[in-house]
């Protein structure tokens, strides 16, 4: 059997930096532990480099159970700039934690679930790299672990991890049962048009299973507790990996393995999509702590990256793959700046947020950018990002557009609500937040490539257009 | 002749599974749901065996039956308290619970039954040890390697979430 190890390359390297870095861990003296976070964020720009080089080099692995085409690429680059920009922005916040070596590590082995995830083409191979990704997280939501909240975020994430898991399994293992193969190409080759009852319930609960990972009504209910349990630079990348990943696999699943079954999920898809986006935005309004204003917030976002699947085309693979990307800044602006603020304030109250603007300018500006970004509104880069999701479905989905449109207006009320009480509010303590270097630039990054994408997005989408074209090849 | 023992086997064997099941999850005294957990997963192990899956049967009794209940016992163990007689606790949605177990039942029962099932064309291998080691190592090497991962993961996760919160050791430094 020949196998080119070259297009291994990443998750080899990756896999190699996560079990270096509990080793340095053990032998670094405590002390000086928190370089441990240099050594992470300049590791996973290695592989990112690496990542970006086998840009051209496609190809499958043992027999289609590893796929390494543009589509995985993509995702996989999206991974590691999230992590790269997570782990930029969460170092003071780990010194103070604690434990750096477990959790940087602990961070990249969840990164590396992510890019098994994204080339998986067997079931077998989906539900380990999903399952490496779950365990790794679980770890981490809990890692505050003398804090009641954070436990029992860990607590409600295992149940509702493993039960979705199950629900998963399930699915997979009916599909299988049917179709005889556990390869999503050569599932694709045996469903056809008309399915049996059997395989049609498989479909339900994959739908089932894959909505707990991105977090879609009604699948969403441990979103906002373990979103605002969790360690804040946890939540960020709880918000943008797990659930980019979730998607990667979650098109691959359906475009890939049932597309003669589209007639049937397409509209279950449209309607989860609108609840979503409804639920996801309503009952963020009443919110009052910023954690869980932005869960609900990541719900509705995950909502319209939802829209992208109901034509299975490729221009709505494009669409995710698009937001999927500008999304990683979006969040990460906003949840960094949550992050810092928590570590000089102590709360994650929206009304101790009175007044940013005049103690750290860049710190509100950022939000605003970041909050308006994933509101729509047109010089920033989700403004783009729902355009070209939405562009798929105003031919026959024109309500579903609709919606769209109508929430994405409901939403700027909650996120103007949080820049009106940092910008027109008096703060009640004057100092001013100093911000330390790594935090600033990585503030810097999201904002500038929130307004980049959104003025200039023709080259990103060019490459986009290229990965989404690279998904029908086989 | 001999199909009719299999299919004696099978109705025996799910049937234990069922009721065992259910007695894992109404009984009170959580030492006795994992007894009868233990009599669920041999069980599991039967049904493996009638489908010529001598290894999976042996893996099942193993790891499940074994290692998990062991490791069941041994949480019951730890966190002991006086009385045992209600420490497998129900919350009052037992109404609710049921219907919606019925409607889950009689919904994927009934696409079961409608659908025919067509069964493999090839036959099960006379040694599955041998098969599943090759094919363990050679085509499905990278859910194997990724497998060995995560089960890294779990056991530094395990260590970590466990391990005792020493006071000077709560500050860094």
């Amino acid at each position: 059997m020949n196998v080119d190890l070259s297009l291994l390359a990443p998750e080899i390297a990756l896999a190699v930096l996560g079990l270096g870095i509990l080793v340095l861990g053990l032998l670094i003296p405590k002390g000086s532990r928190h370089g441990l976070g240099w050594v992470t964020a300049l590791g996973l720009l290695g592989v990112l480099g690496l990542t970006i080089a086998g840009w051209d080099n496609q190809g499958t692995l043992y027999e289609g159970i590893f796929i390494v085409d543009r589509y995985a690429i993509f995702f996989k680059i999206t991974f590691l700039t999230a992590a790269f920009l997570v782990t930029l922005g969460c170092m003071r916040y780990v010194d103070e934690m604690g434990d750096q070596s477990e959790y940087y590590s602990m961070m990249l082995f969840a990164t590396l679930g992510m890019m098994v995830l994204a080339s998986a083409g067997d079931f077998m191979t989906l539900y380990l790299g999903l399952e490496l990704m779950t365990i790794a997280f679980i770890v981490l939501v809990c890692y505050r672990r003398t804090e009641t909240r954070s436990v029992e975020a860990g607590i409600k994430y295992v149940l509702l991890a493993g039960m979705s898991s199950a629900v998963l399994l399930y699915g997979l293992s009916l599909v299988y049962g049917v179709t005889g193969s556990v390869t999503i190409y050569e599932v694709g080759r045996a469903v056809t048009t008309e399915p049996v009852p059997a395989l049609i319930l498989g479909v339900a609960m994959l739908v089932a299973g894959l909505g707990f990972k991105i977090s879609a009504v009604p699948f969403h209910m441990w979103t906002p507790d373990v979103y605002e349990g969790a360690p804040t630079p946890v939540t960020s990348f709880l918000a943008v990996g797990s659930k980019a990943a979730s998607f990667a696999i979650l098109l691959r699943v359906f475009i890939a393995a049932l597309p003669g079954l589209w007639a049937h999920w397409t509209m279950l898809v449209a309607i989860l999509a609108a609840v979503t986006i409804i639920v996801g935005n309503l009952v963020a309004i009443p919110q009052t702590n910023i954690k869980r204003l932005l869960a609900y917030s990541s719900i509705a976002q995950a909502g319209y990256i939802l829209v992208g699947l109901v034509t299975a085309s490729e221009a709505g693979i494009k669409g995710v793959m698009f937001y999927a990307f500008l999304y990683v800044f979006a969040t990460i602006g906003a949840f960094t700046v949550v992050t810092y603020f928590y570590n000089v304030t102590g709360s994650d109250e929206i009304k101790d947020y009175a007044g940013l603007s005049q103690r750290s300018p860049l710190m509100a500006a950022v939000m605003v950018i970041s909050m308006l970004s994933m509101a729509g509104i047109p010089p920033l880069a989700g403004f783009v990002g729902k355009f070209y999701l939405f562009k798929t479905i105003v031919d026959n989905y024109l309500w579903l557009a609709f919606i769209g449109l109508i929430m994405s207006m409901v939403s700027v009320y909650y996120y103007l609500r949080v820049a009106l009480v940092m910008y027109r509010d008096e703060p009640v303590d004057h100092t001013p937040i100093s911000l330390s270097g790594p935090v600033a630039l990585t503030l810097i990054i999201t904002m500038m490539a929130t307004l980049v994408l959104g003025i200039y997005p023709g080259p990103l989408s060019e490459v986009v257009n290229t990965a989404a074209h690279s998904f029908f090849l086989p | 002749m001999e199909g009719i023992w299999t299919a004696v086997a099978f109705y025996l064997l799910a049937a234990t599974i069922v009721v065992s099941a259910l007695l894992v999850v109404m009984l009170k005294n959580i030492v006795h749901s994992v007894l009868w957990l233990a009599v669920c997963f041999v069980s599991m192990g039967g049904l493996f065996l009638t489908l010529d899956a001598d290894f999976l049967a042996a893996v099942q009794v193993l790891v499940y039956a074994g290692a998990v209940c062991i490791m069941v016992v041994f949480g019951i163990m730890l966190i002991q308290r006086g009385n045992m007689g209600s420490t497998n606790l129900f919350n009052n949605q037992t109404k609710a619970a049921a219907g919606v177990v019925a409607l889950v039942l009689v919904v994927c029962g009934y696409l079961a039954a409608t659908t025919p099932w067509a069964s493999p064309a090839f036959a099960v291998p006379e040694k599955t040890v041998e098969s599943i080691a090759e094919i363990m190592l050679t085509k499905y090497v990278i859910p194997f390697e990724v497998a060995a991962i995560l089960l890294l993961v779990a056991l530094v996760g395990a260590i970590f979430l466990a391990k005792e919160v020493k006071k000077a050791d709560a500050h860094n430094d």
